[in-house]
């Protein structure tokens, strides 16, 4: 066996495992249940899926100069991934978009509805105040 | 082996846009919507690393960082001012 | 101008990583780029200035290592799960929101901790209380007391990683301190 054959042979296994990682993040979207789990499978297996097909790529081109920026590529992508999904879990979360049905704990609501009850709290004393002040 | 290889991940990534395209379709609220379009992009992303890596060229590399850039400015403005417009709020 | 000057030495991290940036995309380390790179970096930083990081001051790389490899273990782990839950639960499959407070209060640990615990099997970040330095995780396939405990054990190791790597000397002794105990 040459080198070249199996570096081929590499990169053939990194980009089938690459493309089922998409796969399994279609099949995760189509199945779970609610918006909160949806997001575990549209964020984790892009992560693995790219680096695995960004390292085929280098495998193919056989030179030590596309490295750096497909790793570039890779770490731009790890640094935006979890920002994205917080953002849009933290938005899910707002605008109610849970199935309390389906988590076994939730030890948010507890803390939201207490800030809420504050929050509403010091707005009726603020108003109060406000109608003496402003005279 | 490479013929074999594309033809493979052809069929894998096909799916997978459906199963995306199908989510994007039904998805019962805008937030599960930009979810699968991100996912949609991935899946383009990941169809032009394949054709790079299959046929041995660059040309689609900055297309592949600035594709995966769109997808998050993308999903992080719309989810910055997504509202909640539905009625019913417990039944998604 | 009010702003408050940063030295080199912090800035110095986010110099690099610019130059290396500039080379990757050129493909091109040749020193003349590498320098023209080096120009635009100090000027970037200077005309688009934005607050600086703060850092611990100490980065050990002896530890960094490591945590780069079980850190990518973990990457292929979380995919595989996702995976299996999607293709054998599906529906069915039940989660948790869990409150776990954080030992460090500065902006870099807590980034970089939900960063990597956003990345590894099973959490996702959905919240972050700042005022008291606390994630609210989402955790998939959590379905009682006990798998949220674990849950909590696997975010706070990932943060004393961390700290082991780029944390304060205090976080870092406060860390010893609770180890001893």
């Amino acid at each position: 066996m040459n080198p070249e054959t199996v570096i081929d042979a590499v990169s053939a296994v990194f980009m089938v495992v690459g493309a089922l990682m998409s796969l399994g993040a279609a099949v995760g979207l189509l199945r779970f249940p609610d918006l909160m789990s949806r997001m575990h499978a549209a964020t984790k297996p892009q992560v693995l899926g790219l680096f695995l097909l960004l390292a085929a790529l280098g495998l193919q081109m056989r030179t030590w100069w596309v490295w750096p920026v497909l790793v570039v590529a890779w770490l731009f992508q790890l640094l935006t991934v979890p920002v994205s999904a917080h953002m849009v879990g933290r938005a899910g979360y707002r605008t109610k978009h849970l199935h309390p049905e389906l988590l076994s704990a939730d030890e948010l609501e507890a803390v939201v509805q207490k800030a809420a009850q504050k929050a509403a709290r010091q707005a009726a004393a603020r108003h109060g105040t406000d109608d003496d002040a402003d005279r | 082996m490479m013929q074999i290889v594309l033809t493979v991940t052809a069929v894998v990534l096909s799916l997978a846009a459906a199963g995306a395209i199908i989510r994007i379709a039904r998805g019962p609220s805008l937030l599960d919507r930009v979810l699968a379009a991100d996912v949609l992009l991935a899946i383009f992303g990941a169809a032009l690393c394949i054709d790079m890596a299959a046929n041995r060229h660059l040309n689609n590399l900055m297309l592949l960082v600035a594709i995966s850039l769109i997808g998050f400015v993308g999903s992080v403005t719309v989810a910055r001012f997504v509202a909640d417009r539905r009625e019913n709020v417990r039944e998604s | 101008m009010n702003r408050k000057r940063i030295s080199l030495r912090q800035e110095l991290p986010l110099l690099v990583w610019l130059v290396f940036v500039w080379g990757a995309l050129w493909q091109n380390f040749s020193p003349g780029n590498l320098l023209f790179g080096a120009l635009i970096a100090v000027v970037v930083a200077r005309v688009f200035y934005l607050p600086p990081v703060e850092l611990g001051g100490r980065f050990n790389v002896l530890r960094a290592v490591p945590f780069a490899v079980v850190f990518l273990g973990k990457v292929v782990a979380a995919s595989f799960q996702v995976l299996y839950l999607a293709v054998v639960r599906g529906p069915d499959v039940v989660s948790a929101i869990v409150a776990v407070p954080l030992r460090s209060h500065s902006d870099l640990l807590v980034t970089a901790t939900g960063h990597v615990i956003s990345l590894i099997p099973g959490s996702l970040v959905v919240e972050v209380d700042r005022s008291t330095s606390t994630l609210y995780i989402h955790g998939i396939n959590v379905r009682n007391a006990q798998d949220a405990a674990k849950l909590r054990k696997e975010v706070r190791d990932t943060e004393a990683g961390l700290i082991r790597i780029m944390g304060t000397k205090e976080e870092l002794s406060a860390l010893a301190q609770e180890a001893a105990a």
